[in-house]
């Protein structure tokens, strides 16, 4: 088992034909991912051969669902497309869009994810995000697969790299899936919507939950930790240095006032029960101590 | 690389009159001739206010009304080079004057929580929105707005009585209101705030103040926003680091920082600045995230503005490797240091892990830079570089 994607995942790649595109198709395929076409408006009826799988391409997500019985989709074209693809893959009300683009308008982004709730049917992960990975089963999006093995350990992050260093910290027990929900303002999955489905998961003993400074996403995850997770979690809480006032690569990591310190993160997570690492390694060495212990 | 355009108020001014908000007239100027100008243009008493991004420049004395022409220009004088809070200011705007009856306020902003669009409304306007906000919580509506269906007159009608305005501007503000969302959607706005909108003594509602908030991932459908966008920092490592399109933030401390992704830098800062505990106290000199690509260019480009710093004593390169392998970093770096050759002078401390780390690490042990070492754990680099800083 595992959260939101597995073997059975059906993919296709909206922009499969870019530049990133291809090249992340065929890192996708090299992991084991079953990519089963691909969508570019106007390519439809190419077939695109990524290292040997011949693949089709359709001029839309309702084509492609029709041709594959894909389940899944993950995109790759840029900003200003990134809209229409989105809202193209609600309209074939595929269950899963993991969003990668970088550099979405955010009223572009708010219109699809509220497109998306009013039809009910499709969950998006990201934009802006890494993307999401069960070991030995699927990897959609961008983590490097080598980095960790198939085990019981559920992350949840907003970085990507950060992603990577957890997933690298605690590789010698392995992740049941990894999920980097993105950075932005305005994404389609919570930390809440991971812990809720790590909890249910039974393949998953033990949660990650990777944060940092700006909005109040960690504090609502502390909330709904306190309410429904009885699955032992372990958080990292990234900027007690960031100083006020200064936006930190993430759009959404600013601290405005005295909401969204890392400290006041640290508290509300550890008053739910969370045991918050003040650093990657003490944070894996938390996750350790509770599988192995 | 900023996410947030925040505009000075003139240019928030000049938004609002693009899209028929109610304002009064007003120009900008940088020199007290210019201010004189502006004031004789507009005629009759006017009001010369700082354009600085923060707040309490009234207060400050950086708004002061002036009773004509020649007496702007005195009082732009005085208000031009002021510092406030830390913010030189270098232009004012000159404002027509104008009779209030009374004030309210208005915002619009993207609320992250609910991952949708909030309308704010209230009639205690003229105030600091946060202690009203905390202090009397009721006189601040908070309506959230749906980003399909927009905000009509009839919606904007009810948020305003419901906000309980006099009932005889309900329909004025309502107006005002729809136009300010026609400001927030049209331009990719992430916050448009009033404040104070006004009634004047003949009846007027006007947008006397203003703060608007762009998103600067919609730049490619608003070419005009390019000239809106600040390009002063009040540092020059991050002036000369904006002309280089890095992210960077000047810090406080010793320890150069630059690392792949906004997390792991965030995280490095902090590693760094727990390790510095050990050494007297060092601390993070910067926040420099140089993203996936990570090529030599741009590697040599972080590293020279981080050597510039005077305050820094050493250099930590954090990088796991992504999709950017670390061989790649490792000619990066390199190549940076040919580049740079004797501005080169500082202790650099490198830890790679994740994609091609081996022949990453070879790539940097063979060229054998003397200014470079490199750690195995990203703990230990931090402590290392914490520790060449303290001596």
């Amino acid at each position: 088992m595992s959260i939101f994607i597995d073997k059975e995942s059906r993919v296709i790649v909206q922009g499969m034909t870019g530049s990133e595109g291809t090249k992340h198709t065929r890192r996708m395929l090299a992991s084991g991912t079953n990519i089963v076409g691909g969508v570019t408006p106007g390519k439809g009826g190419m077939i695109v051969d990524i290292d040997g799988h011949l693949l089709p391409v359709y001029n839309t997500v309702q084509e492609a669902v029709a041709g594959t019985s894909a389940n899944t989709s993950v995109v790759f074209v840029p900003p200003r497309f990134a809209k229409s693809a989105v809202i193209d893959a609600i309209d074939a009300a595929i269950p899963l869009v993991v969003v990668i683009t970088e550099g979405i308008p955010v009223h572009d982004t708010a219109a699809f994810f509220a497109y998306s709730q009013s039809k009910g049917h499709t969950r998006i992960i990201g934009p802006n995000c890494p993307g999401i990975i069960t070991p030995g089963q699927s990897n959609v999006g961008i983590i490097p697969a080598d980095i960790s093995g198939s085990g019981p350990i559920g992350l949840v992050s907003k970085s990507g790299t950060l992603t990577y260093q957890m997933m690298f910290e605690l590789n010698d027990i392995g992740m049941s899936t990894a999920v980097g929900i993105g950075g932005d303002p305005v994404i389609g999955t919570t930390h809440i919507d991971c812990l809720r489905a790590f909890q249910d998961d039974p393949a998953t003993e033990a949660i990650v939950m990777i944060g940092e400074i700006g909005g109040d996403a960690e504090e609502r995850a502390a909330q709904f930790i306190s309410e429904y997770v009885t699955k032992p979690v372990v958080g990292y809480v990234a900027g007690f240095t960031a100083p006020e006032g200064k936006t930190m690569g993430h759009a959404g990591a600013i601290v405005s006032g005295s909401s969204g310190t890392a400290q006041g993160k640290k508290d509300a997570l550890e008053a739910a029960g969370v045991r918050v690492g003040k650093t990657p390694s003490e944070t894996a060495r938390l996750m350790r101590a509770i599988l192995k212990g | 690389m900023e996410f947030r355009v925040d505009l000075f108020e003139y240019q928030a001014r000049d938004l609002f009159e693009k899209h028929g908000v109610p304002v009064l007239a007003g120009a900008v100027a940088t020199t007290p001739d210019e201010a004189e100008a502006a004031a004789k243009a507009i005629g009759g008493k006017v009001v010369v206010k700082a354009q600085v991004k923060v707040g309490g420049r009234g207060k400050a004395g950086g708004v002061k009304l002036a009773e004509n022409a020649t007496d702007a220009r005195e009082k732009a004088a005085a208000i031009l080079g002021m510092d406030i809070k830390g913010h030189t200011v270098g232009k004012v705007m000159i404002a027509q004057a104008a009779p209030i009856d009374s004030e309210y306020y208005l915002a619009i902003l993207l609320d992250r929580s609910n991952r949708t669009f909030l309308v704010m409304a209230s009639v205690a306007g003229g105030m600091d929105i946060e202690a009203v906000a905390r202090d009397t919580p009721e006189k601040l509506l908070k309506v959230p707005v749906n980003t399909i269906e927009g905000l009509s007159k009839a919606a904007a009608l009810k948020i305003i009585q419901d906000a309980a305005f006099p009932s005889d501007i309900v329909d004025q503000v309502a107006d005002a209101l729809v136009l300010l969302w026609g400001v927030f959607t049209s331009e990719d706005a992430t916050l448009v705030e009033v404040n104070p909108l006004v009634k004047t003594s003949e009846g007027r509602i006007i947008a006397l103040d203003g703060k608007v908030t762009l998103d600067d991932n919609a730049d490619f459908r608003h070419p005009d926003h390019e000239a809106l966008i600040d390009r002063s920092a009040t540092n020059a490592l991050e002036e000369e680091a904006k002309a280089k399109n890095l992210n960077y933030v000047k810090l406080d401390g010793e320890v150069g920082i630059i690392g792949n992704g906004a997390g792991l830098v965030m995280s490095t800062l902090d590693v760094v600045a727990y390790a510095g505990e050990k050494f007297g106290g060092v601390r993070p000199a910067n926040f420099l995230d140089i993203g996936g690509g990570a090529s030599a260019q741009v590697m040599a480009d972080g590293l020279s503005i981080i050597l510039g710093d005077k305050d820094v004593k050493s250099v930590f390169v954090n990088v796991f490797g992504g999709i950017t392998a670390c061989d790649a970093v490792a000619n990066g770096i390199v190549q940076a240091l040919e580049i740079l050759g004797a501005r080169a002078t500082k202790p650099i401390v490198v830890r790679l892990d994740g994609n091609n780390v081996i022949e990453g690490r070879k790539i940097l042990m063979d060229a054998a830079h003397p200014l470079v070492e490199q750690q195995d754990t990203m703990d230990g680099a931090a402590s290392r570089a914490a520790e060449l800083a303290a001596k």
